[in-house]
């Protein structure tokens, strides 16, 4: 076996991730802990500063409730992710993020984040939950205070967790290894909490030269979260409900500042305004066909349906919005001329603050938004618990707003004592985004700080059972170190596959029989039940990766992640016979919504002893 | 590429004690090439153009040239980040150039206290209210059923 010192580490609360809802935990629970003199660690696979989904910045605030102006209720933000999800939405789980965020933006705010203010010092709305921030340096702000809450001293970076420690039916850590010297990590906590991110490249990307890691969300959040609590057996709930984002295409840009702030239309070339002249196509999909505003599948569908007619290409009509707001001040040179400037800058801003592949995209074609359309297109589906998705682990509701079926004990725990989530790695909660997600990792810090205070669980560990655990996470290097020296071509080699090879294998599956770009979003049972066949090669397969340094162990476990992402994905698209969100993934043997007997979560659990996956449904309970 | 390093202007960061791409990149593709003491990009077709090793690196040694198979060349999109601001200047493809200068916070680098001048609450562990609510949310209490802000 490969020559790795053991490190361990011993904490009473392990923060699995970086990103906005781990630096959300973190904040919260080192207030929490030192009162109760508890320790705290953070351990991240990239840098804090600019790690998960937030690390090149963001342009907008997407959840903010605005309750001290009175204008919005905690109902309304639930309705509003209710109807946006088909009715596939925890309530309780929703409102107790709507509840704190508010408080999260305001810390931000205090933090040093710029808000964008109105000349009556109101924040400026993009929309109705959204506000306009110069967000370049987000996440180092949000960052900045979880460092300065725990201490450099209790954060480890460049240590990427693989697989959870488990004590019994309690979790009792986790294990993983340095991406930059011979390290494994054995972390034993009294509670874990994972925010790991949610997963890309799962399927085949549009891109797949050079640009294959222009995603719209970024490549390695790599299914983490979702591993780590199958395997520690926690219950998992949503596993169907992927995201596909409608974007400026190739590159990405996010349209909501043009949809929202600048209200602009979207057109197909050939078919025109497909909002306006499919609408009766929405009559299919009551209720939620019906509610404004209309889900952002249905949006994606009516779009699709375009598409897939050949009546591309599907464009923003960016000059028209502009234009538009030009005409109302068109007898006032001097203030058009200002308008015009800010509308430019507030434009690029846009994409310079979190995709700045869209300025070069758009600065290269020579585009200038104020005089051509650009297009747009659905990008490959991504799974995204804090979006529009809502895949993730099925977790307590808290006390005072859960229905009893959906608490036990503390709040944001999975099925699996002692082990928490949020953000990505928590479901059917959707639309908590970047503000949301650390408003819940907040909820989930204090409570699992308290459930160390009121249980004060003891482990006991097997250290056979860890050695095991560390041979098997090595061995792709040893499987190179003993067998890439036989082929003049350490790539083709007949004894072992790397892990860029094994992505694009399960890439081209999930592709091609789960419904992703190519299959223009369709599947039904008889592809899902090849693509589980083509699954179970690569998951026999995936035993004979191989790695050559450190970076690439790390890529072979973060493949072997989206491997099991993606079959959670496939067994609940299979388990659902029916169509529920049509611009999310379109089973063409169930063609059509069914109230009545799906209007139901579906969960499933991996039983690691019996390797048996268990699916079954859930009610969904109302709290309003 | 998509990032890439200028050969003449890396000096490895020598003189720190860190490289601060490799440092810095969520990804893990930039690496220092310790005989040359030269940084370059491991696996450019991972790279998000996150823009994080061009906005840190120390000699302005890093640029970005767009993913190869589906943008044309010639365009140039380079930050230049202060403490306290960021500048953008666009190089378009036809020549014609754009400059933009946004904030990037309001607090001096490394400030940011984590109650944010808040009070702290009551530091019940087995309350709702998370560390500096209710004062943070901007209302007199917490939202709960049949509290201000509920339905």
């Amino acid at each position: 076996m490969a020559n790795f010192e053991t490190v361990e580490v011993t904490t009473d609360l392990l923060i699995i991730g970086g990103g906005m809802s781990a630096c959300g935990t973190a904040v919260e629970a080192a207030y929490w802990a030192k009162k109760h003199n508890l320790k705290v660690t953070l351990v991240d696979k990239a840098a804090v500063d600019r790690s998960g989904a937030v690390a090149m910045g963001l342009s907008a605030i997407n959840q903010y409730v605005d309750l001290r102006s009175g204008k919005n209720t905690i109902k309304d933000y639930v309705d509003y992710v209710r109807n946006d999800l088909m009715g596939i939405t925890r309530e309780d789980l929703v409102a107790n993020i709507a509840r704190h965020v508010d408080s999260t933006v305001h810390l931000f705010e205090k933090w040093g984040l710029p808000i964008w203010k109105d000349a009556e010092g109101n924040y400026v709305h993009e929309g109705r939950w959204q506000l306009m921030i110069n967000g370049e340096s987000y996440k180092v702000v949000v960052a900045e205070a979880a460092k300065n809450a725990l201490g450099m001293e209790n954060i480890i970076e460049r240590v990427f967790v693989v697989e959870p420690l488990m004590d019994g039916d309690k979790i009792s850590g986790a294990v993983g290894f340095s991406v930059r010297e011979n390290k494994f990590y054995v972390f034993k906590a009294k509670a874990v909490y994972i925010g790991a991110g949610g997963a890309v490249h799962v399927f085949k990307p549009r891109s797949s030269g050079e640009g294959l890691g222009r995603a719209w969300y970024p490549p390695w959040n790599s299914g983490s979260s979702a591993y780590f609590t199958m395997k520690a057996g926690a219950e998992m709930t949503c596993q169907e409900v992927r995201f596909i984002p409608v974007r400026f295409k190739d590159a990405y840009g996010p349209v909501g500042a043009w949809f929202l702030l600048f209200k602009s239309r979207a057109i197909s070339a050939a078919g025109g305004e497909y909002m306006a002249l499919r609408k009766d196509e929405l009559e299919k999909w009551l209720p939620y066909g019906k509610v404004k505003p209309i889900p952002a599948n249905l949006r994606n569908w009516l779009g699709m349906l375009d598409t897939m007619e050949g009546l591309g290409p599907t464009y923003m009509k960016t000059e028209e919005a502009i234009q538009k707001i030009a005409e109302d001040l068109k007898d006032d040179p001097k203030e058009y001329k200002r308008k015009m400037k800010e509308l430019e800058a507030e434009a690029w801003e846009d994409f310079l603050d979190m995709t700045i592949s869209q300025a070069i995209l758009w600065a290269s074609t020579d585009v200038f938004p104020e005089k051509e359309p650009s297009e747009i297109a659905a990008a490959e589906p991504y799974f995204i618990g804090s979006h529009s998705g809502a895949s993730g682990a099925w977790v307590s509701g808290p006390k005072d707003l859960a229905p009893k079926e959906y608490f036990w004990g503390y709040a944001n725990m999975c099925t699996v004592k002692g082990l928490f989530a949020a953000g990505d790695a928590s479901g059917a909660s959707s639309h908590k985004f970047s503000s949301g997600s650390h408003a819940e990792g907040r909820i989930a810090g204090k409570s699992a700080i308290e459930y160390i205070v009121k249980e004060n669980p003891t482990h006991k560990y097997d250290q056979a059972a860890i050695d095991a655990l560390k041979a098997k996470i090595l061995k792709p290097l040893d499987i190179f170190e003993q067998y890439s020296k036989e082929t003049t071509d350490p790539n083709i080699n007949p004894n072992y596959i790397r892990p860029k090879m094994f992505m694009f294998r399960l890439q081209k599956i999930m592709d091609e029989y789960a419904g992703g770009v190519s299959a223009q979003f369709k599947t039904n049972k008889f592809l899902l039940e090849k693509g589980m066949q083509l699954l179970s090669f690569l998951k026999e397969d995936s035993v004979k990766l191989a790695a050559a340094d450190l970076h690439e162990l790390m890529r072979v476990w973060e493949n072997v992640h989206r491997m099991w992402q993606a079959e959670a994905h496939v067994r609940t698209i299979l388990f659902r016979e029916e169509t529920r969100w049509p611009g999310y993934y379109f089973r063409a043997d169930t063609p059509t919504i069914n109230n009545e007997k799906w209007e139901k979560f579906v969960n499933l659990t991996y039983d690691v002893k019996a390797d048996k996956w268990n699916m079954f449904t859930r009610d969904i309970l109302h709290i309003f | 590429m998509p990032s890439y390093v200028i050969q003449e202007k890396c000096d490895g960061c020598k003189a720190l004690d860190k490289t601060a791409c490799q440092h810095i990149c969520p990804n893990d593709l930039m690496v220092l090439n310790k005989d040359a003491m030269k940084a370059f990009n491991l696996e450019p077709e991972m790279c998000w153009e996150c823009y994080n090793c061009v906005k840190i690196c120390p000699n302005q040694a890093i640029e970005v040239r767009g993913y190869a198979d589906f943008v044309p060349l010639g365009a140039q999109v380079t930050p230049m980040r202060s403490s306290d601001s960021i500048m953008w200047t666009i190089k378009f493809r036809g020549g014609e150039l754009k400059r933009f200068k946004f904030p990037i916070r309001t607090t001096a680098e490394g400030s940011a206290v984590p109650n944010g001048a808040f009070n702290e609450g009551a530091g019940d562990i087995s309350a709702a209210e998370l560390f500096t609510e209710p004062a943070s949310t901007g209302l007199a209490e917490l939202a709960a059923p049949g509290r201000t802000g509920w339905q």
